[in-house]
């Protein structure tokens, strides 16, 4: 029945896989650092960054991710000539404008759920970084931000998962990973609906796990009041 | 008692510490501050006291700047009171604040709240700081409980870890702002009497308070506020027993009636 399978090896179901599993990876430290950085600036006392955040979280969530991705594609590497560091690797390439796409786009949401975590720390907390002469830069740092990242660990663990079936779009650039190859497969083969299942429970076994570790870690390291 | 005073007399003879020239504070359209002139000599405890939004606690928090004020100047040492900034910062780790709500930091033990100013703005080394910080919760009777979490720790236990991180500092002048307000009564006299500890070791302390007993026992003068105004300002003992203003005598009349 899955005999069709051992037909692909470049990719392979697996190899496909490992290339979400990738994209997924770097988009999420890459939107994890940008979205941090992001939700610094919009709890900033500078109004300029406060206007810079508001704007970028405001636009970049409203915009549909495929517009995104292939902008980082049509746009930038084809009209701009961003190589993102691999001008003659086409794989490596568009695989990076895809990560630079979905980190671009998810951030805005983990800046979201960060500085939803940042409205549950006490003011007090804040107040007594302040007074003991931590620097603004200092007090996110040390005593708000690693609050509020345990607060906002059940909404993180929901981005990732959009995330992680988010990279699925990076296909209309000609990423290879599991999307790409569920196309193909579908475009060759007779079993339609086997070839969903197939994929539809590759992503399960990547996401389940996912929320479940991280509501298991929300738990643990839920900062007690 | 009074070997101590008279030597308190003599450190506060050598120079104002605090000293604040007419005050102006508005929330919205509430003049919280009006005209405050204050002057606190090194070495002095002044209790601050008052009714409920008579704006001593808004008065306590802007002499580290938590609140700003609109007109009128606050210095330190000499020094005006910067405006943001790392020199903010540099003169809000010389004052020491304790607050109502104690506000430990939640997410790192007992040790790790005293020794977070001392290693990142004092640049200790972390071993010192450690060693500084056991030293002061030993100093504060709560040295056993160390590594613990401020939530597993009783409301008078953390206020006086409260206090122990504001003195890692080693800070010119402590603010106290109604630091037993929100105990329970039989955790009230734990923390007053850190604090009476404090006062007789000679630190410059402005408590604002409603415990009276500290007031009397405690402090140099007593300061009472009223409707955004410093009312009257005398030692304690002739403030209790004989206050000018009838501003004051109504507040005392209310709240001395036993």
């Amino acid at each position: 029945m899955f005999d069709f399978l051992s037909d692909y090896d470049d990719p392979s179901l697996l190899g496909a896989f490992w290339v979400t599993v990738q994209l997924t990876v770097f988009s999420a430290i890459g939107s994890l650092i940008w979205g941090t950085l992001l939700a610094a600036m919009r709890v900033s006392p500078v109004p300029l960054m406060r206007g810079f955040g508001t704007a970028y979280v405001n636009i970049v969530r409203n915009i549909p991710l495929t517009v995104i991705i292939v902008f980082t594609s049509l746009g930038l590497a084809d009209i701009f000539g961003v190589a993102m560091g691999a001008p003659d690797d086409f794989e490596l390439k568009y695989f990076r404008l895809a990560v630079l796409g979905l980190v671009a786009y998810t951030a805005a949401f983990v800046c979201e759920a960060i500085r939803s975590g940042i409205n549950t720390v006490p003011v007090g907390q804040a107040e007594a970084a302040r007074a003991l002469g931590l620097s603004f830069s200092q007090v996110l740092r040390l005593v708000v931000l690693p609050q509020a990242f345990r607060s906002v660990i059940g909404p993180l663990a929901n981005v990732l998962i959009a995330l992680t079936k988010n990279t699925t779009v990076a296909a209309t650039i000609g990423v290879a990973e599991a999307a790409l190859l569920m196309k193909e497969m579908i475009e060759n083969e007779a079993q339609t609906l086997l070839i969903g299942a197939v994929f539809a429970f590759g992503f399960v076994v990547l996401t389940l796990p996912t929320g479940l570790i991280l509501n298991w870690l929300s738990k643990r390291l839920a900062v007690k009041r | 008692m009074t070997e101590v005073s008279v030597a308190k007399e003599e450190v506060a003879a050598t120079g104002d510490l605090v000293v604040l020239k007419s005050v102006n504070k508005h929330f919205g359209a509430l003049h919280v501050l009006q005209d405050i002139d204050l002057t606190i000599a090194r070495g002095e405890v002044v209790v601050v006291i008052g009714p409920s939004g008579s704006g001593k606690s808004t008065l306590c928090r802007t002499i580290n700047r938590l609140e700003t004020i609109d007109s009128g100047s606050i210095t330190i040492d000499g020094k005006p009171l910067p405006h943001e900034g790392k020199e903010l910062a540099r003169l809000r780790a010389d004052v020491g604040m304790v607050f109502q709500s104690f506000n430990l930091f939640a997410h790192k033990t007992v040790l790790e709240n005293v020794t977070l100013g001392q290693v990142k703005v004092r640049k200790k080394d972390k071993k010192a700081a450690e060693e500084r910080a056991r030293a002061l919760l030993d100093r504060v009777g709560v040295g056993a409980q160390a590594e613990k979490y401020p939530a597993q720790l009783s409301g008078g236990q953390q206020q006086r870890v409260a206090i122990a991180r504001a003195l890692a500092m080693e800070p010119k002048v402590m603010l106290f702002d109604e630091p037993t307000s929100a105990l329970d009564p039989e955790m009230i006299n734990e923390v007053l009497e850190v604090m009476q500890q404090l006062a007789r070791d000679g630190m410059t302390m402005i408590v604002v308070t409603h415990e009276m007993g500290f007031a009397r026992s405690a402090a140099n003068r007593v300061v009472f506020m009223a409707d955004g105004r410093v009312v009257e300002q005398a030692s304690p003992d002739q403030f209790f027993s004989n206050p000018r203003s009838d501003r004051a005598k109504d507040f005392l009349s209310k709240i001395l009636h036993h």
